[in-house]
């Protein structure tokens, strides 16, 4: 069990090294797969996490949720994506057209591109990169544009000022959420994911960058643009601002691209501060693929519950908390964890 | 090149660069500019792969092609234009730009062709980042610190020269 993925792409090579293959074709060929693993898992991880958050929110409002479509109103997502893809695709006249179809093509693009350096199990990782960190973090801005181009080629007044939060929101969150994980760069020295989560094997990050992890998660639910922090959709100001133009399949490509973004960012907390698929109490009979996307899914059921309890906050509110409150700290944290770390070092207790 | 892939790969991205370059100053529309620079930039990220230098492909990633998405906004809001078709005019005074530039594309070239190339026999370094830490902060500390202070005293004279003309547009 433990190791069922390693194994499968040791068979899958062995056996097209037998074909006759060359090593170069061998390599891209499992490459492919790999990445088309991935892919399948968050296309689908993305669908169902809808009706996670329908099922989750209605627990929380004391109802009931889907229940009709499916064992349990399990089909209840595939049933909507299905009604959304017959629906009719919409391109208002005014809207510059190249962009506005570019938008739902695009938007999963930044998320996808960074799962290839997520480390999903023990030597569980499609591309085992030097930079993860800095990839994750240097990729995933890449959607603010996108977003933003969504926004502004579907020529409406919600739209734009929807991608103008957009960017107001990029640029007040990107700096903490970057400046809260060079805490444990600090400690790892390292910015390989797989090295991050081999220097947890004693003790979770969690535990020594408390405040990292804090901040990390603020930073967090800002860039997915959820509730709190759901300025740029607004539904009741700005009625789903850089989307309300689009409909049909262009609507949920953006709609599951939120979903694709959250398990994104849950990943890398994982990663970052909960010791990845290393195990917990010794509880190591639980393979570590599983115990990574427990913690995963785990990280998913906390930003839910953010988002159905907490309140939507202003826009002076939310800039004036990222830099007045978040940027010093984050900065503070920097600072203690260096002199932390050169104590350590000195006098080796 | 060591290769015909990676010098394959070499031409493409040089043609993705400079076709995207030369679409940026040519569109009429101001974002449409703007969103052309980025694929230039990711096309420069791609060169700096095709060298190996990874971290410098993932900075030019985040700082260039990340940030753009603000000098958008500053762009649409500084412009004020209903209609942004025509946003980005052609400006006709390259006479006196065209020989300057040929000039010194020439030179360059010149320069280029006579300079000796020095060709490390080394291995390509597979953690680049390590290594680069001690330089910047260390051996280097203090121009990177100048660096530094030279882009936050931009910043705030930016700031203040914002807030001179806000100030004295309330008065009038």
């Amino acid at each position: 069990m433990e190791n069922l993925f390693v194994n499968m792409a040791s068979g899958m090579r062995s056996l097209l090294a037998s074909a006759g293959l060359p090593d170069a074709a061998t390599n891209f060929v499992l490459m492919f797969l790999k990445l088309g693993a991935i892919l399948v898992y968050i296309l689908i991880s993305a669908l169902w996490l809808v009706y996670m958050e329908r099922k989750v929110s209605a627990y929380m409002q004391c109802r009931i949720g889907p229940n009709r479509v499916g064992p349990l109103g399990l089909l209840q997502t595939t049933a909507d994506i299905g009604k959304l893809i017959s629906k009719e695709f919409i391109i208002p006249r005014c809207a510059d057209k190249k962009l506005f179809l570019l938008g739902p093509i695009l938007i999963f693009m930044p998320p996808l591109a960074v799962f290839a350096v997520a480390p999903f199990g023990k030597d569980m990782v499609a591309i085992d990169m030097n930079i993860g960190v800095y990839y994750f973090l240097a990729v995933a801005s890449l959607s603010t544009v996108i977003v933003w181009m969504a926004g502004w080629a579907s020529n409406n007044k919600y739209s734009l000022i929807g991608g103008m939060r957009v960017v107001a929101q990029m640029v007040s969150y990107e700096m903490p959420l970057i400046l809260s994980i060079v805490g444990v760069i600090i400690l790892t020295g390292t910015l390989n994911m797989s090295e991050i989560i081999r220097a947890q094997e004693d003790v979770w990050f969690i535990f020594l960058q408390p405040l990292g992890f804090l901040i990390y998660l603020i930073a967090g639910v800002a860039e997915t643009n959820r509730a709190p922090f759901d300025l740029v959709e607004g539904e009741s100001e700005i009625i789903c601002g850089p989307f309300t133009e689009y409909s049909g399949m262009g609507f949920a490509m953006f709609f599951l691209a939120e979903y694709a973004n959250v398990v994104l960012v849950s990943v890398m907390a994982v990663t970052l501060f909960f010791g990845g698929w290393h195990a917990p109490l010794g509880l190591t009979f639980i393979p570590s693929w599983i115990w990574f996307l427990l913690k995963v899914y785990g990280m998913i059921f906390l930003f839910m519950w953010f988002r159905w309890t907490y309140p939507r906050i202003r826009v002076d509110q939310l800039m004036e908390f990222g830099w007045k409150v978040l940027v010093p700290l984050s900065i503070a944290n920097i600072f203690v964890t260096g002199i932390g770390k050169y104590l350590y070092q000195t006098i080796r207790w | 090149m060591e290769n015909i892939y990676s010098l394959i790969a070499f031409v493409l991205l040089s043609g993705l660069v400079l076709g995207s370059a030369l679409l940026v100053v040519t569109l009429k529309n101001l974002v449409h500019s703007v969103l052309w620079l980025i694929v230039t930039f990711i096309g420069v990220a791609g060169v700096f792969l095709l060298l190996r230098a990874d971290f410098v492909a993932a900075v030019q990633v985040l700082v260039y092609a990340g940030a753009v998405c603000i000098m958008i906004a500053f762009g649409v809001m500084l412009v004020q234009r209903t209609e942004m078709a025509g946003s980005n005019p052609v400006n006709w005074r390259f006479k006196i730009a065209a020989p300057l530039v040929g000039g010194l594309f020439i030179v360059i070239g010149l320069l280029t062709a006579k300079a000796q190339w020095v060709v490390s026999g080394k291995e390509v370094p597979t953690q680049t980042v390590e290594n680069l830490a001690p330089i910047l902060l260390q051996d280097f500390v203090i121009p990177f610190e100048v660096a530094a202070i030279l882009l936050t005293v931009a910043l705030t004279g930016a700031l203040v020269l914002v807030k001179e003309v806000k100030a004295n547009g309330d008065r009038s």
